[in-house]
């Protein structure tokens, strides 16, 4: 059963629609990431899961049972999640204050407050800071010292949005660190909201993609990452290739596509007939130089090989971005030394060669 | 000229000799001006706190009203509450025309606005994700008020002390309800005024420079307050 569930859950601020009629449930240990662009309404959704604001329509079921809209049963069930902010806030007094505040709340011994809150300090290497003012801190202290605040009470479920957007990679590092242990150690029940698809990829159980208010998606990482649903969630989980085509004939399990000029072999059992889009991951393509002794195509078990010319590489650190024309635009990602040892450049010839089963086929509909 | 003069150098020997009458005068004044800063402080700062944290009609139009009060003449003040305290007034039984009590009531009454305003506008300045934080950490209703409050000690604080420097420096209302009786209800400012008035200037002066001497503490006060 799951520990919270959202159903249907709609919520506006003015005239703007923020959530679309909602359903997710996160099941009790579970780590979840929500996935989606700026704006994409992550934040309202944590917050409405907080029980800080009160949705529109729908409702929250929290260990199977639902949520009053006000009232003091609002307080002992928030009181069993925590919330950690994207820009972190901490309170004009010191670092120790500040952790033990919602111990304080909570009417907990000032003795076990103590030990509490020594013992998270050491964990988030912050045990120096004790008196410090927490406002003097840096952007990654800061948010240690919210991760700290958090990690104390021990709640069933923690929420994070966006919990390293501001920070450098070392501090981010040691967040997500923070992260994964606490999940693993407590079986805590996490919701982390993030623009970063590669964190989500890593630190969760199970992915949903918020675009614009709706939830298209969710699933394991394989699941998002390979298999988008369409051509929205392709494009921002970094499917680069994304191909408009019609399916023109199709044998035994195998489509052929008609994209632009060319034609696609793909596994997929849409019928003849059927627009779709032919999404091609730019990792799964496989670069060749054409041989000096005239030879046209290369033998491969691959059933895709297009020759092509190169029109430009990016470099982007170990890995290189490599665009081509092939009457549509194909993109491909190698590694640097590879595109060296190539000799990769614009103008350079290639075949270009991806397997069947690389190939995600989505349904296109008319005008999306 | 001279005598300017001569009331400046009395004025000085008044102060440095610690007169009985001059610090009786000057003692009285900050024990009726500091008790109704606090006692308009215990009312104000729940109060203030109450109207930021509720959302309710016409709250606008409220904050308004309290800020036009600011600038209420004291002595608009000190009329109404002759004409409430009188013998023959609605509250005359009570019998607290021209004692103290009657001018800490006054003082209270002026300044109420002033801090109530000043405290809705202190909580204002603490940022709403500093209160999402402390409500997500589990703060009950209260204890995110109290939370807000701390948060904006400084300007919080800042609105008392300006509270205690609008009542010790009022003469108005001090004289229309407290009546300016020797041993009494004397306060520095009626003191001055009616003293000076009187062509008895050493008094007055050497009062005057406590005043100053006062509103220089306090504005010292403010500064500090408002560099943290």
């Amino acid at each position: 059963m799951s520990l919270i569930e959202v159903v249907d859950l709609s919520h506006t601020y003015g005239e703007r629609e923020v959530l679309k009629a909602l359903n997710l449930g996160i099941g009790k240990g579970e780590v979840f990431a929500l996935i989606g662009p700026t704006g994409a309404g992550k934040t309202t959704l944590l917050r409405i899961m907080d029980l800080l604001e009160v949705p529109c329509a729908g409702e929250i079921y929290f260990d199977g049972k639902g949520i009053p809209r006000s009232g003091t049963q609002r307080l002992e069930i928030r009181r069993r999640m925590s919330f950690i902010h994207q820009k972190p806030q901490v309170f004009d007094s010191s670092v120790y204050d500040n952790v033990a505040c919602g111990l304080r709340w909570r009417g907990e011994k000032g003795n076990r407050i103590a030990q509490k809150v020594d013992h998270i300090l050491e964990m988030v290497e912050l045990a120096g800071y004790k008196n410090r003012n927490a406002r003097t801190l840096s952007g990654g202290e800061a948010q240690r010292v919210a991760l700290a605040r958090s990690l104390v009470l021990e709640p069933e479920v923690l929420l994070l949005d966006e919990p390293t957007a501001n920070l450098d990679p070392v501090s981010t590092q040691k967040i997500e660190r923070l992260i994964s242990y606490v999940a693993r150690q407590r079986n805590t029940t996490m919701i982390v909201a993030t623009h970063d698809m590669s964190q989500g990829q890593q630190l969760a159980d199970r992915i949903g993609v918020l675009l614009d208010g709706k939830l298209v998606q969710t699933g394991d990482a394989k699941d998002i990452f390979r298999s988008p649903q369409n051509e929205e969630v392709a494009r921002f989980v970094g499917m680069e290739n994304i191909l408009e085509g019609v399916v023109i004939a199709g044998n035994e399990g195998i489509a052929m596509i008609n994209v632009g000029d060319d034609v696609i072999q793909a596994v997929s059992s849409y019928p003849v007939g059927k627009e779709v889009y032919a999404c091609v991951r730019p990792e799964d393509i496989t670069l060749h130089i054409a041989d000096s002794c005239h030879q046209t195509a290369v033998r491969s078990s691959a059933r895709n090989s297009f020759q092509t010319k190169v029109t430009g590489v990016t470099t982007i650190g170990p890995l290189s971005q490599v665009e081509m024309n092939c009457g549509f635009r194909l993109v491909a990602l190698v590694t640097k030394i590879s595109a060296e040892e190539l000799d990769l450049q614009a103008g350079r010839e290639v075949y270009a060669t991806f397997k069947a089963t690389g190939v995600h086929i989505m349904e296109r509909k008319p005008h999306q | 000229m001279t005598e300017i003069w001569d009331g400046l150098t009395k004025a000085v020997q008044l102060l440095i000799s610690f007169d009985p009458q001059l610090m009786e005068i000057a003692w009285r004044s900050l024990g009726i001006s500091g008790t109704a800063c606090l006692l308009a402080s215990l009312i104000c700062l729940p109060l203030g706190s109450l109207i930021h944290f509720h959302h309710f009609r016409g709250k606008r139009a409220l904050i308004n009203i309290i800020q036009t009060l600011f600038v209420m003449p004291t002595v608009l003040v000190g009329l109404f509450l002759l004409v409430l305290l009188s013998r023959a007034g609605p509250l005359g039984f009570f019998g607290i025309l021209f004692t103290p009590t009657a001018m800490v009531i006054g003082q209270m009454i002026l300044i109420t606005p002033l801090l109530l305003g000043l405290t809705i506008s202190a909580l204002s300045g603490v940022s709403r994700e500093i209160v999402d934080t402390a409500i997500s950490l589990g703060a009950s209703s209260s204890q995110t008020i109290w939370l807000v409050l701390k948060e904006a000690r400084y300007a919080v604080l800042a609105a008392v002390i300006m509270g205690f420097a609008r009542a010790i420096s009022e003469v108005g209302c001090a004289l229309m309800v407290g009546g300016n009786i020797r041993g009494a209800t004397r306060v520095i400012t009626t003191v001055i005024s009616l003293e000076a008035g009187k062509g008895n200037l050493e008094l007055a002066i050497a009062l005057g420079i406590i005043l100053l001497f006062l509103a220089l503490v306090i504005n010292i006060a403010l500064n500090r307050l408002q560099q943290r």
